[in-house]
């Protein structure tokens, strides 16, 4: 196996927790030692529970949080602990794709100026250069030219999310973090842009990180997927496998919970007993155990760590076969 | 059968712009029984949540322009309703909106507690309790309970810790499920749902949709749920209306649209649904301009199946029971 061009080394992220008078009472740990490696060229999907820590672990990568703990490793660098200016140059190619579509506009530019300034930010090109590239992408992602001239609040939350992935794509990247890039898209325009993320992986030899909540479409299209529960990654190995044989407990209600179209409905046969636990106060030892229909005494005592038992395929729980 | 909660006929909505007027609805039509979910769903951009807006009133004042049409709701057209007995009587109160994008629903200053007990102020379903009358701080009280719960019931753990929180210190689907909390804590009858689940795992979504098929069956609220996930539309919906640039194609009940789509557009619709056998399929070409569209059936350009009829837009025609479609070439056989 070739090196990997990113490599996360048992990174953390708390966020402090403060009470009424803003004193800090404890910490949410939104990353709780999360470790991977990305293989250049490759898809990584990243599934799990709402607000286990998807959109921190991209904004960790990319220096917006600052991490806790833990290495980074981008291009044989450690890039954690640098600050914004030093790491600029390292992460004009690493890019994050905003989770809200309009959190990455500015609503008093128009969609030209929001699509001219990274490239103002990061390259000299001339204007005249500047805006073939941007035409070009605006074309890639399936938007009319006539948006140019339109602000963010003209244009439908769909739209929004295409031009938020042009805005990244016109620096041409080689590590792309995708924050739910397909959420809001309509079927047909989502295998448009998702034929596109392809295209132009091959084209440029892209990498992606794929935040999704759309399993069949990480099913799809990622080469491997990681299932986090809380702060943590609890699954991670190839999709194909993952799919096929899931073995933590969580993965198993995740892709119980899938709505089959002409099946049974989830919403009458789906049950995941109990909420989740509370981030500041997560349970002792299995952070699943509140949850899990294995529990055993065992799972209080002991917190599981990734199990490479099974070919192409690694998961914490103590009792997974 | 029962009478229709509220009924939208021949809705036409313009965007005004400096390259000229955008047709962004162009006679739109439907109604909703009382207890019914009603999925909406369409490309991108068809014009759901101008349709959405225009039957809250909340479309952007300087641009938008209401060329003609009726939203009939409690007896009275919403269109010709004044602006404040909009807001004092129907808007968050008898039709609560959950909007697409929760990044712009709170105000990032206010925590978000500040912002549900400002709403309670407003909108708690306690301010007709007589038994509360000149008990504002009983009823604060009463509210916050209620607040709580409501937190529970959408699955978000610690709701005491959570209204501390500023808006940005939350997750994108904890951001979504506060607002269905505080969309449904006034107890609405109609709950227009503009893609609520999309920043939630499924495990979750399967808990709120739960939650609304429980609130229409129970309650018999009505949503109108708009969706481009097919398989939560599957879940829930009783029926679906299609969409396409501006104009209603399809409606059927959920069995139908799914075995029987009637109209080319949503046979190509459930067609680009991911899937390890067809891979991705897109609908080739564009959504067309709708500041000069096509006329008639604005589908037709990239129709295989138009005919020069194509550009008189056809009326509905009944298939089924419940089904209608507007097509003149619909289509008769179905997959098996
Ligand atoms: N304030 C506005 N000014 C001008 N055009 C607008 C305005 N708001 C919406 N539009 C246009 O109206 C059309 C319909 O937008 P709308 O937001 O209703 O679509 P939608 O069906 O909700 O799409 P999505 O699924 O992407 O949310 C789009 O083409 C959009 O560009
Ligand atoms: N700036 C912040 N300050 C404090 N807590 C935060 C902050 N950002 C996120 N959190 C908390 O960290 C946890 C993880 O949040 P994150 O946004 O990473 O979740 P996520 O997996 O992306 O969820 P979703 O699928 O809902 O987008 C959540 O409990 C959230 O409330
Ligand atoms: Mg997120
Ligand atoms: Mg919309």
């Amino acid at each position: 196996m070739s090196a990997p061009i990113l490599e996360v080394q048992s990174l953390r992220k708390y966020f402090p927790v403060r009470n009424l008078w803003k004193r800090r009472v404890g910490w949410l740990r939104a990353l709780d030692d999360v470790s991977f490696a990305v293989q250049p060229g490759e898809i990584l999907g990243i599934v799990g529970e709402s607000g286990c820590g998807k959109s921190t672990l991209g904004k960790t990568l990319m220096g917006i949080h600052t991490a806790t703990q833990g290495r980074i490793l981008f291009q044989d660098q450690d890039i954690a602990p640098l600050k914004p200016h030093q790491s600029r140059k390292f992460r004009q190619h690493l890019q994050y794709c905003y989770q809200d579509p309009g959190a990455s506009l500015d609503p008093r530019w128009t969609i030209r100026a929001s699509l001219h300034e990274p490239l103002i930010v990061h390259t000299d090109l001339g204007e005249a250069e500047r805006e073939a590239r941007v035409r070009e992408i605006l074309a890639a992602v399936g938007l009319p030219e006539t948006h140019l001239d339109l602000y963010p609040h003209e244009i439908s939350g769909g739209q929004q999310r295409r031009v938020g992935l042009a805005r990244i794509l016109t620096l041409k990247p080689s590590v792309v973090i995708l924050d739910e890039p397909t959420s809001g898209l309509d079927v047909s325009v989502q295998a448009t842009i998702l034929k596109l993320f392809l295209s132009l992986q091959e084209q440029f030899g892209l990498t992606y990180l794929f935040v999704s909540h759309d399993l069949s479409v990480v099913r799809l299209i990622c080469d491997r997927v990681a299932v986090m529960y809380l702060g943590r990654i609890v699954e991670i190995g190839e999709t194909a496998q993952v799919f096929a044989t899931p073995r933590h407990p969580y993965t198993q209600s995740l892709l119980a919970a899938i709505p089959k179209i002409g099946g049974a409905r989830v919403t009458d046969t789906f049950a995941l007993e109990g909420e989740p636990p509370s981030p500041t106060n997560l349970p002792s030892g299995c952070r699943f155990r509140t949850r899990c229909p294995k529990a055993q005494p065992l799972c209080a005592e002991k917190d599981p760590a990734l199990r490479a038992d099974w070919p192409r395929q690694e998961a914490a729980c103590h009792f997974a076969e | 059968m029962e009478s229709d909660l509220i009924t939208v006929r021949d809705l036409r909505v313009a965007f005004a712009s400096d390259a000229g007027l955008a047709k962004v609805l162009d006679g739109v039509s439907c109604s909703i029984r009382p207890g019914e979910i009603r999925g909406l769903v369409g490309e991108s951009g068809c014009g759901k949540t101008t349709l959405a807006r225009a039957i809250l009133g909340i479309l952007p004042q300087n641009s938008a322009r209401i060329q003609g049409g009726q939203v009939l709701f409690g007896g009275r057209d919403l269109l010709t309703v004044a602006e404040g007995t909009l807001a004092r009587e129907v808007r968050g109160r008898e039709i609560a909106y959950i909007p697409q994008d929760p990044s712009t629903a709170f105000n990032p200053v206010f925590t978000i507690g500040t912002q549900i007990a400002d709403l309670m102020h407003w909108k708690s379903p306690l301010l007709r309790d007589p038994s509360f009358k000149g008990n504002a701080r009983a009823r604060r009280e009463a509210d916050l309970a209620r607040v709580v719960e409501w937190l529970r019931l959408v699955q978000l753990p610690n709701p005491e810790a959570l209204l501390r929180k500023y808006p940005h210190e939350v997750s994108g689907g904890q951001r979504q499920r506060l607002m269905i909390a505080m969309a449904l804590l006034p107890e609405p009858k109609l709950v227009i749902a503009d893609e609520p689940t999309t920043a939630l795992d499924v495990t979750v979504q399967a808990q709120i949709l739960k939650l609304l098929k429980g609130l229409a069956r129970e309650r018999n609220v009505a949503v109108l749920f708009t969706t481009h996930d097919l398989g939560a539309a599957y879940e829930i919906c009783d029926r679906i209306t299609v969409m396409y640039a501006g104009q209603e194609v399809e409606e059927a009940p959920v069995a139908e649209f799914f075995n029987r789509p009637s109209h080319p557009y949503t046979r190509k619709l459930l067609d680009s649904l991911p899937s390890a056998e067809t891979g991705l399929r897109g609908i080739p070409g564009e959504i067309p301009r709708l500041i000069d569209p096509p006329p008639g059936c604005r589908f037709n350009p990239r129709c295989e199946r138009a005919t020069a009829i194509c550009q008189q837009r056809p009326a509905p025609e009944q298939v089924g029971p419940g089904h209608s479609v507007r097509c003149h070439h619909r289509l008769t056989e179905f997959a098996a």
